[in-house]
């Protein structure tokens, strides 16, 4: 029963527990010593992933992660999710804030090329960068069919059915394999590793390779101008009734 | 003589001799040291967390449950024997597992634990036959049944040489009278590791460790003991009268109990001392982060000098007893006797838990007082590490015993 194949993605992210701090460039937040885990969404993609192995739906699951060397704990802790094995694309330390959506989507559509998956999950949008572009982009470059959001996934006779989380409410698709779904955090609740697992994990194969070796390059397209703490909240005001709570609109300009 | 003396103190405590460095000859954290810890206080954050208040409430958790859950994974057995079920690492894990234990909001499941995978089972271990092994130790590792220790008594706690409890040997039978105190997992015990007179002789030759089940005819819980802290934790008095347990229930060899009980409390301590300053961590964490967001006189309490200044002093002797910490576990893995690092470390974690929970608590103010917050159990919790698994009082004379310096020793 067991034959397809699956290319999960990533991505190593700051925390999301951890307290930003803008830098003191204003290109950037601060990221040394900062805790950093793998992307919420991507947990999702990776569950989802093993989930399709216990019911024996897929036969083997590769992840990838594009990033520095640090990038390997990330793809670690999938390997002891239940990955079989990693791939590493790895970037010089302090660039990986110049990988954008496009760029990734092209080095995985060369992954694709390379390993021939049936489907590819990724995580709907990292944290970071809160692009939510990646698996769309790849789609296209592959001329793949897409499930977006996905918070339900069903495989039977070569089709996935999908059920995505939209703005009106759920969708239900159906898409011919193969295909690239995107994960939303209603689709499963991640495991954690057990102790075995995570010696296990020790042992699988991580691949590596850079962006030059598949042919890809990931000059950033987007140039960030400045990157600012969003604008304090002011204090409130109470108002005794209606009627002086629409005269303050008007007097404020609001209406 | 004075020279003599100094010696002698140096060549049993000092940390540097020739051909050794302090540090970092054996423990190293791997990434897999990061993901025991990561995945193991994920597991607490999903299954234990959320069930901690309402256990503090019922005064009581559920053993069997919650040791089932950490069998499954893999967590219960870390350093024991793979052909029992364990992982079969070295003490290392286990320490990065008490510092993720100490996550758990209610302290005294977190002890409760420690006493299943670190305390009552090292001599069983180290010591144990096979088939007591198998039917004691390896469902203990899977977390099927329940482990308890029993060593201190109604008479007595710090004083393990002057227990009463006796096992006397009768055809292919012990017979064991006697009662133990102090007891955590008491009332939901499977089996106890006891440590009872079995011979005549000198007190520390004359003793034995057993495995006692707790459903043999005889054996009586007494009480569950209500306590200022640990609230999770059923700590019990118990009473065996008569009770009769096969020959082979024996660990080890007879005369040897009070020796390899000593040896059990080295791991013992080493969970204490990782555990609480891993809640240290999480008082010093919280009050930074409850102190900064209070404002009181037109500013946060943080930003008076005195507090910030005060935590400052904390957080250094914080740093420095991790340092020990860390030094007691590198020379573990050297093959370093620790008996006398593992003691200062047991008794400086509990002395500075104490000033840290005492202090912290003074700048939550009324806050602090409630049980709406994290500090007043942690300050209810902590208190307890002063007093078991051996009281200050009985490290200093341990100490003292490694210096030299006892009354009775010199001259």
């Amino acid at each position: 029963m067991a034959s397809l194949r699956v290319l999960v993605g990533c991505k190593r992210v700051i925390d999301y527990a951890v307290k930003i701090r803008v830098r003191p460039d204003a290109l950037g937040v601060v990221t040394d010593g900062v805790k950093h885990s793998m992307n919420p969404f991507d947990e999702n993609a990776i569950e989802e992933a093993v989930r399709m192995k216990q019911k024996k739906v897929v036969k083997e699951i590769v992840v990838v992660s594009c990033g520095p060397t640090q990038s390997q704990e990330t793809i670690r802790t999938a390997l002891a999710m239940g990955a079989d094995r990693g791939i590493h694309v790895e970037v010089p330390k302090g660039t990986e804030e110049n990988l954008q959506p496009l760029a990734i989507a092209k080095i995985f559509a060369k992954l694709v090329e390379k390993e021939k998956p049936d489907v590819v999950i990724l995580g709907k949008q990292a944290i970071d960068d809160d692009s939510n572009q990646t698996t769309q982009l790849l789609a296209g470059l592959l001329e793949w069919p897409q499930g977006t959001m996905a918070s339900v996934v069903e495989h039977s006779d070569g089709k996935l059915k999908i059920t995505r989380e939209i703005d009106g409410g759920l969708e239900d698709i159906s898409v011919n394999l193969p295909a690239v779904i995107s994960a939303d955090l209603r689709l499963n609740e991640p495991r954690y590793a057990t102790l075995p697992n995570i010696m296990k994990a020790k042992k699988k194969k991580i691949e590596k390779m850079s962006p030059e070796d598949l042919g890809v390059d990931v000059t950033p397209r987007l140039k960030v101008l400045k990157v600012v703490d969003p604008p304090v909240r002011a204090a409130g005001d109470k108002v005794p009734d209606v009627a002086t709570l629409m005269s303050k609109l008007k007097e404020r300009g609001h209406i | 003589m004075v020279s003599l003396l100094s010696r002698s103190i140096l060549h049993r405590l000092s940390p540097a001799r020739a051909g050794t460095v302090s540090c970092c000859r054996g423990f190293v954290m791997t990434p897999e040291h990061e993901a025991l810890k990561e995945n193991l206080i994920k597991l607490i954050d999903k299954e234990i967390n959320p069930k901690c208040d309402q256990w503090e409430k019922d005064r009581i958790f559920p053993a069997k449950e919650v040791f089932k859950i950490l069998g499954d994974a893999g967590y219960l057995g870390i350093s024991k024997p793979v052909e029992y079920g364990g992982m079969g690492l070295d003490i290392s894990y286990e320490a990065v597992a008490a510092e993720a234990y100490a996550r758990i909001t209610s302290g005294g499941v977190g002890m409760g634990i420690g006493i299943q995978c670190d305390i009552a089972t090292p001599a069983l271990v180290k010591y144990g036959n096979d088939e007591l092994k198998e039917r004691y130790l390896k469902p203990t590792i899977s977390g099927d049944i329940v482990a308890c220790l029993g060593i201190s008594e109604v008479g007595g706690g710090s004083d393990v040489a002057a227990l009463k409890t006796t096992a006397r040997r009768d055809g292919d039978e012990w017979v064991i009278n006697g009662g133990k105190m102090w007891t955590t997992n008491g009332a939901q015990a499977d089996w106890m590791c006891v440590l009872a007179n079995s011979s005549e002789g000198p007190v520390h030759k004359n003793k034995s460790l057993f495995v006692l089940p707790m459903d043999t005819p005889g054996v009586n819980v007494h009480r569950k003991i209500e306590k200022m802290g640990m609230h999770a934790s059923d700590t019990t008095e118990t009473t065996f009268e008569d009770a009769r347990i096969p020959a082979n229930h024996l660990i080890g060899e007879e005369g040897k109990g009070f020796t390899y009980q000593m040896q059990q409390f080295q791991n013992e301590r080493i969970y204490i001392g990782a555990g609480t300053i891993a809640a240290m961590d999480i008082c010093m964490e919280s009050t930074i982060e409850y102190t900064s967001q209070r404002q009181a006189f037109g500013k946060s309490i943080l930003d008076n000098q005195y507090v910030h200044y005060k935590l400052a002093e904390l957080q250094t002797e914080l740093e420095c007893t991790r340092a020990l910490y860390y030094k007691c576990i590198d020379d573990y893995l050297a093959g370093e006797d620790i008996t006398a690092i593992a003691t200062m470390l047991k008794l400086k974690t509990a002395r500075l838990a104490r000033q840290i929970t005492d202090g912290c608590l003074q700048f939550w103010g009324g806050m602090g007082y409630t049980d709406d917050v994290i500090v007043s159990r942690l300050y209810r919790d902590l208190r307890l590490m002063s007093i078991g698994g051996g009281a200050d009082e009985v490290m200093l004379s341990i100490i003292c015993k490694f210096m030299g310096t006892e009354p009775g020793m010199r001259g």
